[in-house]
């Protein structure tokens, strides 16, 4: 169900083991990247709106759906996409906090949990009475198209941009929310909204555009995805079960946590795709029984 | 300084019939009081008599009010915290609401200015010298006193004229209660107008003008400062001292 990377072909300097250990290491940051933006949206939303957004995976499917019908309707290629879908999806998530997250904030949690999980089974159903099950291709962007020969192991092109552009996403993310007058509302508003707006700040408008913000990112992350996994309805439901996993190893709500554990975790499943291929598919949620027996909160967490 | 003592005393704050509610608990049952301009007047009262939410209702920070609070002459009760606060109203909460994962000098310029003519980092620093020498320490590492002083500072800065101010002195070692008195006295002489919540009267009496007494989420009674002594009687008796 997972990351359906394999290496491909390439010549060997060095021997098959290294090879091939370089190769799932470059698969593992590129399932990090997206583990990694799919959880620092999902923990941008959860630190201000305590709300757990099961809603995230269908939003990355329709950044690549969008991605895919601005292409295919529209003629718009993936850089087009990759500006104008986060606007597009992130919009339908403002539309969707407006209408109906807002009228949940006084209620308990399970009531945010269940709508947003309520609208992941609608969207996909939407989107899988359109398009059926079956995957559609997105062409990669010409200027990415081959790769460079590392000496090593062979690096193609686009794979090396979505770590490049998921890192920059991250840390420009976890810049503006730590080092900024900006992140300093969003901060003080996660620990004590009532006070924050009786400062004068608008703070049901700046959780309205926070939760279109992490939708945004999924979306990001969706386009990144569509010319590297198969554009389908499924696609988010699959990877967004791993990308739970990783949120609470790295603890609900914290930014660096969920940048970190994103990428860690990529790698350490491609490391035991080399070591013991067994295990690479359930290696994540090993590490989070384990990380709950012994901090709860999760690595970078803080008990709430 | 001699200009806002002379000033004539207009209305600023006033509060009609004010009711409120957390949840299904109706806490105040039609509050009346006024501020004006240049005052310090105090809301005394033992333990859950409303003042806290009386400030929380001015402010718009409770879910559910009724009545009437004008501003300036401007009604408010229907609007949200922000506007209220653009209006030039500034809180300072009992819990104090210093952000832990925000260091000194970020909780100190949160509060947006909403209004020109509030005092400049210089002008706290000079007031509150402790928190010059801790601007990167995160804002809950600091002592209570220093939170206090953090909390009061920062809202100094944001040009509200007018300062809602919850219990400051609480739990505050003398010589810090000292340091907040002189400074609520010297904001009351650069023209500040502050309604002060206050448990310990006897301080209340050193720099306030009026103090309202509240029993039960209700004004009960009005004792101008000058009157206070001969009123001490009724006053114990109020606040069970
Ligand atoms: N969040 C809340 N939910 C429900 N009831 C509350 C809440 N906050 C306060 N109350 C109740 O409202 C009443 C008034 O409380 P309030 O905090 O205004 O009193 P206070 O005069 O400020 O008391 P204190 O001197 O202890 O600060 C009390 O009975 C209190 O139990
Ligand atoms: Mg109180």
């Amino acid at each position: 169900m997972r990351a359906p990377f394999r290496t491909t072909a390439m010549d060997s300097i060095f021997g098959v083991p290294v090879q091939a250990l370089f190769g799932q290491l470059l698969i593992g940051l590129i399932n990090g990247s997206f583990y990694a933006l799919l959880s620092l949206g999902l923990a941008v939303i959860f630190g201000l709106l305590n709300i757990i957004n099961f809603t995230h995976g269908a939003q990355y499917m329709m950044g690549a759906f969008v991605a895919y019908l601005l292409a295919s309707k529209a003629g718009l290629g993936y850089w087009w996409s990759l500006a104008l879908v986060p606007l597009v999806v992130g919009f339908t998530g403002v539309v969707i906090e407006r209408l109906m997250l807002s009228k949940l904030y006084r209620l308990d949690h399970l009531y945010g949990l269940l709508l947003t999980f309520g609208l992941a089974l609608i969207i996909q159903g939407l989107f899988r009475n359109e398009y059926g099950t079956s995957g559609l291709p997105y062409a990669m962007p010409a200027e990415l198209a081959g790769g460079r020969n590392l000496g090593f192991m062979f690096l193609p092109n686009y794979r090396a941009w979505v770590i490049v552009a998921s890192l920059g996403v991250c840390i420009g993310t976890w810049f503006v929310i730590e080092k900024t007058k900006l992140g300093s509302y969003l901060r003080a508003a996660t620990e004590n909204p009532a006070l924050v707006q009786a400062f004068g700040i608008n703070v049901p408008r700046m959780i309205t555009l926070t939760y279109g913000f992490g939708v945004a990112l999924a979306a990001f992350a969706g386009v990144m995805a569509a010319p590297i996994y198969q554009v389908s309805p499924q696609m988010g439901a699959d990877l967004i079960i791993v990308v739970f996993a990783v949120v609470v190893i790295g603890g609900m709500g914290s930014i660096m946590g969920s940048i970190v554990t994103g990428f860690a975790l990529g790698l350490i499943e491609g490391l035991t795709k080399v070591f013991y291929p067994e295990a690479s598919n359930t290696v994540i949620f090993i590490i989070m029984a384990i990380v709950l027996m012994f901090k709860p909160a999760g690595l970078f967490g803080s008990q709430k | 300084m001699a200009e806002a003592m002379n000033a004539p005393y207009t209305s600023l704050l006033a509060t009609r019939g004010l009711n409120a509610w957390y949840g299904e608990s109706h806490i105040l049952h039609g509050v009346d009081f006024e501020v004006h301009g240049g005052e310090v007047v105090t809301l005394l009262g033992r333990n859950g008599a409303g003042k806290t939410t009386t400030l929380k209702s001015v402010m718009g920070m409770v879910e559910k009010r009724s009545g009437s609070v004008q501003f300036q002459g401007a009604e408010m009760i229907g609007l949200p915290s922000n506007r209220i606060a653009r209006l030039g109203i500034a809180v300072c909460p009992e819990e104090r609401g210093i952000f832990s994962s925000l260091d000194v000098e970020e909780n100190l310029l949160l509060p947006p200015q909403v209004a020109a003519g509030g005092l400049g980092l210089a002008q706290v620093y000079e007031l509150f010298p402790n928190l010059k020498e801790r601007l990167r320490s995160q804002g809950t590492k600091l002592s209570g006193g220093e939170q206090q002083m953090l909390a009061i500072g920062r809202i100094l800065r944001t040009g509200a004229r007018m300062l809602l101010l919850d219990e400051p002195t609480e739990g505050l070692a003398p010589v810090i209660v000292q340091q907040i008195g002189r400074t609520i006295a010297r904001l009351k002489a650069e023209g500040f107008t502050i309604l002060l919540v206050e448990q310990n009267f006897r301080f209340a009496a050193t720099i306030a003008d009026r103090h309202y007494v509240m029993e039960n989420g209700r004004v009960v009674d009005m004792i101008p400062n000058a009157q206070l002594d001969a009123n001490m009687h009724k006053l114990h008796e109020y606040l069970g001292v």
